[in-house]
C-alpha cells in the first residue's frame, strides 16, 4: 500500500515524446515481403554486385537457414516473422544512386534537416562528414572529395563495392564472419547498404566521419553493414546516429559493423542510438540486433567503442574488440537507457590474444518505468596473452521501483598472470534523495537530470564535443517524466 | 541579500500559522493536533521526548510524501502551504534541515547547492548566480562553518562524516537564506566549534529577518539562541508553552516528569 503511494509520482509521468517519429511520404522501390534465395539474388542484382559478393551472400543465407535464434539474452522477444518483412526499400528518386548532393531528392534532404542532420553544404560549418542511409540505401555522403585529397575513402558501402571491390573483398567478413551468429548471418545475406571507411597509412583523418541511419518504410528491416579499415599509424573518429518513425508494429534492425586497426592505428567509434523505443505500453519500437566487432590486428593498435543507447524496444548489442596485436588496447564506454517497457541486453567482449594487451570497460545502465537493463560482458584472456589486463566497471541507476538491472560478467582466463578487475555499483533515485532535492527547491525533473548527468559524466566525456551535447540532451528527453 | 523584514502579507504579521494540524504516517496517527504561530524573525524552540512528533512536524511542513495530512491547515507567507509541492515550499522560503541528509552519488556538492540556490533565486525574481560568483560565496560560507572546502567538489554528502553532513546543511541554510528555517537536531553530532557556528549563523540570519524553529535537546544551545518561545511536544500535541525557563525546567526534570506533572 505504502509502496504504491510512494511510486505514484514516479509512475505517473512515465511519458515521453519521441521527437523523430515522423514518416517521410516518398515513393519507394521495395521488394515484396519474404525471404528466400531469390530475395538475396534480387538484392545483389539491384545493386549490380560482382560475382564474389553474390556467392558470399548466398553462402551466408545457407548458414542462416541452419541456425537457431539466440535465446540466451535476458530479453522477452515476440517471435519475428522473417517472411513478413521486406528486405529492400529504396526511395525511387535514388535509383541508380546519387552522383552528388545536388541530385539528392529534396524530400530526403528535408527529412535529414528535420532530424538535425543537414546534408547541405552549410554542414561544412559543423566540420563533420556525413553518410546518410535511408531505409536500404545511402542517399548522400558529404565531403567525399575533400577527404579523397588526403586519401581517405568515405562512401556508402554500395559505392565501395563498385569502386573499391578489392578492399571490400579483402576485409568483408574477416572480423564478423557470416556464420558468427543468427543476425550476423541474416545481415550478410541481405545487407543493402551502409558506410565504408578506409584510412591510408599514417593519415590522421582530418574530420569526424558520421553515418546517419534512418528507417522510414513500414515492415522493412534495415540491414546495414559498416566496414572501417585503418592502416598502419592512421587515426579516425567515426560517429553514428539512428532514428525511425513511430509505428505500432515492431521493426527489425540487424546491422553488422567491422573495424580493422593495423599497427599503431586508432579507431574511435561512437554511437548515439535513438531508434523509436515503442510507446508507454510497450507497443511498437525497433528490435535492434547488432553485431559490432573490432579487430586490433596490429601491434599497439587501439579501438574504442562509445555508445549512448536510448532508443529501441529491444537492444541486443555487444560491441567487442579482438586484441590480436601485442600491446593493443580495447575500450568500451556505454550508457544504456531503458524506460517504459524497453529492454536492453548490452555489453562487450574483450578477447585478449596478444601480449600486454589491455582493455577497459565502463558500462552505465539506467532503468526507469518497467524497463530491464542487462550488462553482459565477456573478458577472455587467451593462452598467448602474457601480461594482459582488464578493468571493468558496471554501474546501474534505477529510477523508481518497477525496473530492473542485471549484470552478467563472464571471465575466461587461460593464464595465471592475467589481471581482471571488476567493480559494480547500483544507485537508486529513491524517494528520500528526490525529496531532499525538492526540499532545497530543485524539482524532480531537474533533480533527475542532475543525478543522471553525474552518473553518465565519465562516458559522455569520451564523446566528441558536439555529440556529447546532443547525447546529454537526448538523455534528458529519454528520461523526461521518468520521475515526479 | 533578501530582506524578509518587509511587511508580511499576512494580516497578523505571522509568517507561519499552523492550526490543528493532524498527520498520519502509514497507519499511525503521529500528530494529533498542532497549532502554532511563528512571526517573522522569531525563534521558537521545540522540545519533547523521542517520538513526540518534532521531526514529523518538520517533514510535514516540508511536504514529505510519506507524511499524510489528515486535518488542519498551515499558512506560510500568505499561502496555503499544504497545497504546495515540496519544491514550491522551498522556493517560497521554507528550509527544513534533515537529521540524516542522504548522499547523492555523482552530483557534486557545489553544483547541487548552486542549482538549489538558483531555483530559489528565480522564485524571488533574482538573477541566477554563475559558477564563479557562487563558488566565491560558497567558499566563504564554508570557511565560516568550518566545512573543508574540498567537500564542495565532492558528491553531495557522499562519504561525509555525521558532523560534515550537519555542517553541509548549515552551508545550504547560509546560502539559501530562507524566510523560515526548521533545524532538526542540527547540533547533534557537531563538536563545540560546530555548535558555536550554529549560534552565530542563526544570529546573523535572524538579524536579516529569518525566523527559526529549532528542535534540540541541549540546554546550552537553547539558551545561547535566546528563544522567543519554548514549546514542549508530547504525543503529537503541544503540551506546554513557555520561555527559556521551560527549557531549563525540562533539562532538570526530564520529559517523563513533565508529562506526569501536567497530567497529574
Amino acid at each position: 500500500m505504502v509502496a504504491t503511494e510512494q511510486d505514484e509520482p514516479l509512475a505517473r509521468a512515465l511519458e515521453r515524446p519521441y521527437r523523430h517519429g515522423f514518416v517521410t511520404d516518398i515513393e519507394a522501390d521495395a521488394l515484396p515481403p519474404g525471404l528466400d534465395e531469390t530475395t538475396v539474388r534480387a538484392i545483389s542484382s539491384r545493386k549490380r554486385e560482382p560475382e564474389f559478393l553474390l556467392k558470399w551472400r548466398l553462402a551466408a543465407y545457407e548458414r542462416w537457414l541452419a541456425m537457431p535464434r539466440p535465446s540466451w539474452a535476458h530479453l522477452r522477444i515476440e517471435p519475428i516473422d522473417f517472411q513478413a518483412l521486406s528486405y529492400y526499400s529504396a526511395p525511387k528518386s535514388q535509383q541508380g544512386g546519387p552522383k552528388s548532393l545536388a541530385e539528392v531528392d529534396p524530400k530526403l534532404l528535408e527529412t535529414y534537416e528535420k532530424l538535425g542532420v543537414p546534408l547541405h553544404e552549410r554542414a561544412r560549418l559543423a566540420g563533420v562528414a556525413v553518410d546518410a542511409v535511408f531505409d536500404s540505401v545511402s542517399v548522400g555522403t558529404t565531403f567525399r572529395e575533400q577527404l579523397a585529397k588526403v586519401g581517405v575513402i568515405f562512401c556508402s558501402f554500395s559505392h565501395a563495392v563498385q569502386h573499391h571491390p578489392e578492399l571490400v573483398e579483402r576485409y568483408l567478413g574477416t572480423v564478423v564472419p557470416p556464420g558468427d551468429n543468427f543476425y550476423a548471418a541474416l545481415n550478410s545475406a541481405v545487407f543493402s547498404d551502409g558506410s565504408f571507411v578506409y584510412i591510408p597509412e599514417g593519415v590522421r583523418c582530418p574530420m569526424e566521419l558520421s553515418s546517419y541511419f534512418r528507417i522510414n518504410a513500414r515492415n522493412t528491416g534495415q540491414f546495414e553493414r559498416t566496414l572501417i579499415v585503418a592502416e598502419r599509424g592512421s587515426q579516425v573518429s567515426y560517429l553514428e546516429g539512428c532514428t525511425a518513425p513511430q509505428r505500432d508494429e515492431n521493426q527489425l534492425h540487424a546491422a553488422v559493423v567491422e573495424l580493422v586497426a593495423h599497427d599503431d592505428a586508432h579507431i574511435k567509434y561512437s554511437t548515439v542510438q535513438n531508434w523509436y523505443p515503442g510507446d508507454e505500453q510497450g507497443r511498437g519500437g525497433i528490435y535492434n540486433f547488432v553485431t559490432k566487432r573490432g579487430l586490433c590486428a596490429g601491434a599497439r593498435s587501439h579501438i574504442a567503442w562509445t555508445q549512448i543507447e536510448t532508443g529501441s524496444a529491444i537492444t541486443w548489442k555487444y560491441p567487442s574488440v579482438v586484441l590480436r596485436g601485442d600491446d593493443a588496447r580495447g575500450e568500451f564506454h556505454s550508457i544504456a537507457v531503458s524506460n517504459h517497457f524497453q529492454q536492453a541486453d548490452t555489453g562487450t567482449k574483450m578477447i585478449h590474444l596478444g601480449r600486454n594487451t589491455t582493455s577497459r570497460i565502463v558500462a552505465k545502465g539506467i532503468s526507469a518505468g518497467h524497463a530491464h537493463n542487462s550488462y553482459r560482458g565477456l573478458v577472455r584472456m587467451g593462452p598467448t596473452a602474457a601480461g594482459a589486463r582488464n578493468h571493468t566497471q558496471c554501474d546501474s541507476l534505477l529510477i523508481g521501483s518497477q525496473c530492473g538491472a542485471h549484470t552478467y560478467p563472464y571471465v575466461e582466463a587461460a593464464r595465471d598472470d592475467a589481471v581482471v578487475e571488476h567493480e559494480a555499483t547500483t544507485t537508486r533515485i529513491s524517494e528520500e534523495r528526490l525529496f531532499y532535492c525538492r526540499q532545497r527547491g530543485i524539482d524532480a525533473q531537474e533533480a533527475t537530470a542532475l543525478i543522471v548527468g553525474g552518473f553518465c559524466q565519465s562516458v559522455l566525456e569520451e564523446l566528441p564535443m558536439e555529440f556529447a551535447l546532443e547525447a546529454k540532451a537526448l538523455l534528458a528527453v529519454s528520461l523526461e517524466g521518468a520521475v515526479g | 541579500m533578501p530582506d524578509w523584514k518587509e511587511p508580511i502579507v499576512n494580516d497578523e504579521q505571522t509568517l507561519l500559522q499552523v492550526n490543528d494540524l493532524r498527520v498520519d504516517v502509514g497507519e499511525r496517527n503521529v500528530l494529533k493536533s498542532i497549532s502554532l504561530d511563528v512571526a517573522a524573525g522569531a525563534l521558537v524552540v521545540l522540545m519533547g521526548a523521542n517520538g513526540s512528533g518534532k521531526s514529523t512536524l518538520g517533514l510535514t511542513l516540508a511536504g514529505h510524501p510519506r507524511y499524510r495530512v489528515v486535518g488542519g491547515r498551515a499558512r506560510f507567507a500568505g499561502q496555503d502551504l499544504l497545497a504546495l509541492a515540496p519544491e514550491a515550499r522551498a522556493r517560497a522560503g521554507l528550509f527544513v534541515s534533515l537529521q540524516a541528509p542522504p548522499e547523492i552519488p555523482g552530483v557534486k556538492n557545489n553544483l547541487f547547492i548552486r542549482t538549489a540556490l538558483n531555483a530559489v533565486r528565480e522564485a524571488r525574481g533574482e538573477a541566477p548566480l554563475d559558477a564563479f560568483d557562487f563558488l566565491g560565496s560558497a567558499r566563504e560560507a564554508a570557511a565560516r562553518l568550518g566545512l573543508p572546502e574540498s567537500l564542495l567538489g565532492r558528491p553531495v554528502n557522499d562519504g561525509f562524516s555525521g558532523g560534515e553532513r550537519k555542517r553541509n546543511e548549515l552551508l545550504q541554510l547560509a546560502l539559501l537564506q530562507p524566510r523560515l528555517a526548521l533545524l532538526d537536531e542540527i547540533d547533534s553530532g557537531l563538536d563545540v566549534d560546530g555548535g558555536r557556528a550554529v549560534v552565530q549563523l542563526v544570529q546573523d540570519l535572524r538579524a536579516k529577518g529569518t525566523a527559526f524553529i529549532v528542535v534540540s535537546h541541549y540546554l546550552h544551545l537553547i539558551e545561547s539562541l535566546a528563544p522567543d518561545a519554548v514549546l514542549r511536544l508530547d504525543q503529537g500535541c503541544i503540551a506546554e508553552r513557555g520561555d527559556a525557563g521551560l527549557a531549563r525546567e525540562l533539562a532538570r526534570t526530564g520529559f517523563a516528569a513533565a508529562t506526569e506533572a501536567v497530567e497529574g
